[in-house]
């Protein structure tokens, strides 16, 4: 066991399985000789060659493209989007393409793919730099979709990913890339180091896609969250003083109802966690499936802390992200309702 | 200093719904243009790009540095592919008229570049078609009761009656799943070649693309990306002048060729009648040899004329001339090599009447066996359930569920 970053759990993740497995490559915008500009691929094309990590062109659509074609050749592609805002001119080759391969072709052809892309604000990205496009994935039928929130499990999920048979979208949270963030951005940045999920086992493990974690029991309230937003809501716990149970989805397609039903069950409230903006999101989804199958079970209504319906603001970001001051209100006027 | 107000340039199409015009086709003599070295540099044949490479002249005869490729055992091995295509779009034509399916795609015109393309790959390499080319499969012998099958989603269909007919898939027969999104599988193409290159193998790939859909991102991604890593793989562009009822004008083929194209990228580019089943071989064969050889991507402006309606959909009296076709100045690629043929003394008129005869029946014998396994509107399908199969390898617990709800 090792205590690493995120960033270096997903290095090590890769450069366990291209160690392993010679049809493993991984390439993207920046992604070859200087390593990422998150430093994610940094040395693997000098212990790899340029065969098996290289630098392309800057064009998403293409990198998605060609992903897709070496998939369906035998290889194991790692793509990396440099901003999941910037995912979009390769939505086609995800949606239309990676996505229904193994239906359309009744599994003559697959789409084994992973897709790297560093998501959500904290960092003064703006607009362009910022955006949680999760939910525009799990909308389509035949993706993953999976977010960790710490290094162990970042690492044990991309190495699930990279052996998964089908296209994982794998979403890097990019504001604890560095640190467990919880939200409090006017205070010192916590290292990994101090966090017991750093503790990261050396050479090959896996996270199953699929399985949710239970982060904290509880037996007020069940807070569903995943990748920043697990910290951030742990931050609001401790200040409002619950006994909320956390769970951290990790994985949101597939995903695991039963632990969430189990909790809700349980507890009988249920507060929702995410960035992204709120109308169509992934807590719609999970509103939606809770009302479903926990109505008798519910002591008063499912509530959303979300990221607003607008556009990621530069110079009003800390207004914008759903901080524990939000959740932590939230909290206190669901425990009351 | 004013010149007036602005105006847009919006292109008179041609060929046009008025009169046939086929004037700016940039045409060259047969034997006209050169063969170049397959091991030459881009620049250096840019003139190739705008000219139309041909073999066979106004006679029929094969002339020029392009010919000379096929013995003519393979020559009528590609009038018999092309004749079973065409007999084939016609059965399933009438198929669909019959109501037996829902649409169908004739590639009427076009089969002289999928049937002679196929015959300079070898087993292994990698078609990414679009929906009109059938030939690819024909070609090589494809049973066409698995054809029919896919084309009538019936229970023996592969596809398990998943996709529109005509959008096929045979990994065996190196046919890569079609899509019907436009582009996005020429940039796949690229990307199954880099990973051909990438494992030290010997594997070619095949782009295909129509001239409408060059406009398209991935088109000109593909381009990049061909360019960057050079991987073994043919970029095919068919220009069969429409796009449903768009003319190739309005889809950029006003301002240069397609072909030309390939020149901002630094590929290599041919510019071939596409309805001279000798003229594409030799290319064809040309460019695999170039990928073959690690000489890297070639494209290919296959010059040819959407006789059919685009899909049994589309009614092209609405946008094109009455005498159109008629006016085409290249031909019919069928007609084209029995002239050559005959003209060698190796087939006969008489032949050919007795070959088409031969191949009807063919077709007709293996379109009742299709039926004998159902049609959409008849007979046994692939249960509903099927539908939830594939979406991913393993079934998640969401569509179980789903599939329950259902009923299953």
């Amino acid at each position: 066991m090792s205590s690493l970053t995120m960033i270096e759990a997903i290095r090590d993740a890769m450069d366990v399985m291209m160690a392993r497995d010679d049809r493993v490559v991984t390439f993207g915008q920046d992604v070859g000789r200087f390593g990422g500009v998150f430093r994610c691929t940094d040395g693997l094309q000098r212990k790899y060659g340029p065969s098996r990590c290289f630098d392309t062109p800057i064009s998403e659509s293409g990198i998605v493209g060609i992903a897709v074609g070496m998939g369906a050749y035998g290889l194991r592609p790692i793509a990396e989007i440099q901003f999941a805002d910037y995912m979009y001119p390769a939505y086609d080759q995800l949606v239309s393409e990676a996505a229904r391969l193994r239906f359309r072709s009744a599994g003559e052809f697959s789409s084994p793919i992973v897709v790297r892309m560093p998501c959500g604000g904290g960092i003064f990205g703006a607009q362009t730099h910022s955006q949680s496009p999760e939910a525009l994935f799990t909308h389509v039928a035949g993706l993953k979709t999976v977010i960790p929130s710490n290094p162990h499990d970042a690492k044990g999920l991309l190495i699930a990913a990279i052996e998964d048979d089908d296209p994982v979208m794998f979403l890097e949270p990019k504001r604890i890339y560095n640190g467990p963030f919880d939200g409090h951005h006017d205070r010192p940045v916590v290292p990994w180091s101090k966090h017991e999920l750093s503790e990261t086992p050396e050479g090959y493990y896996t996270v199953p896609i699929g399985k949710a974690a239970v982060r904290r029991q509880g037996t007020d309230v069940s807070i569903l969250a995943y990748g920043t937003m697990v910290h951030v809501v742990e931050a609001a716990r401790q200040s409002v003083g619950v006994d909320a149970e956390i769970i951290d989805l990790r994985s949101l397609v597939p995903l695991d109802l039963e632990t969430i039903i189990q909790s809700v069950v349980k507890t009988g409230r249920c507060l929702i966690v995410h960035e992204a903006t709120r109308t169509s999101g992934f807590g719609a989804e999970l509103s939606a499936l809770i009302q479903e199958r926990c109505f008798y079970h519910l002591e008063a209504p499912v509530v959303r802390v979300t990221g607003w319906d607008t556009p990621y603001p530069h110079a009003q970001e800390w207004d914008y992200f759903p901080g524990p001051d939000r959740v932590g209100r939230a909290l206190t006027r669901l425990m009351e309702s | 200093m004013s010149g007036g107000p602005l105006t847009l340039h919006v292109p008179e199409p041609t060929p046009c719904a008025e009169a046939a015009d086929f004037s700016r086709l940039h045409l060259s003599e047969a034997g006209q243009l050169r063969r170049p070295a397959v091991d030459v540099e881009a620049g250096e044949i840019r003139d190739l790009a705008y000219g139309l490479i041909r073999v066979l002249d106004g006679e029929g005869r094969a002339v020029g540095p392009w010919s000379g490729a096929c013995t003519i055992d393979q020559l009528r091995a590609g009038l018999r592919a092309m004749l079973k295509t065409r007999a084939y779009d016609s059965r399933m034509t009438m198929l669909q008229r019959q109501r037996k399916t829902s649409f169908y795609m004739q590639c009427t015109g076009e089969e002289a570049i999928s049937c002679g393309f196929q015959s300079a790959l070898q087993a292994g390499d990698m078609n990414f078609p679009t929906y009109r080319q059938q030939g690819l499969l024909i070609a090589q012998d494809w049973p066409v009761v698995d054809m029919m099958c896919q084309v009538l989603s019936n229970e023996k269909d592969r596809m398990k009656g998943r996709q529109l007919p005509v959008f096929y898939s045979a990994r065996e027969a190196g046919f890569f799943s079609i899509s019907g999104n436009l582009a996005t599988q020429y940039v796949q193409a690229v990307g199954w070649a880099m990973a051909s290159a990438m494992r030290g193998d010997n594997r070619v790939a095949a782009a295909w693309i129509g001239e409408g859909a060059t406009a398209e991102n991935d088109f000109h991604a593909a381009l990049v990306f061909a360019s960057v890593y050079r991987p073994p793989v043919v970029l095919n562009v068919v220009n069969n002048q429409w796009a449903i009822s768009t003319a190739q004008s309005v889809a950029g083929g006003e301002s240069a060729t397609f072909a030309a194209r390939a020149h901002g990228y630094g590929i290599p580019a041919l510019r071939v009648d596409g309805n001279d089943y000798l003229a594409v071989r030799a290319a064809a064969c040309w460019a695999v040899e170039r990928a073959r050889r690690n000489l890297g991507p070639t494209l290919i402006e296959w010059v040819t004329y959407r006789a059919a309606p685009h899909s049994t959909s589309d009614d092209p009296s609405k946008y094109r001339a009455p005498e159109d076709g008629a006016a085409w100045p290249l031909g019919d690629p069928v007609e084209r090599l029995k002239d050559h043929l005959i003209g060698l003394g190796a087939w006969s008129e008489a032949r050919h009447v007795q070959l088409k005869a031969e191949l009807d029946e063919e077709i007709g014998i293996a379109a009742k066996a299709a039926q004998g396994f159902g049609t959409l509107v008849e007979g046994s399908k692939c249960s509903p359930a099927s539908m939830f199969d594939d979406v991913y390898k393993l079934m998640p617990p969401h569509l179980r569920e789903q599939r329950q709800e259902l009923g299953f």
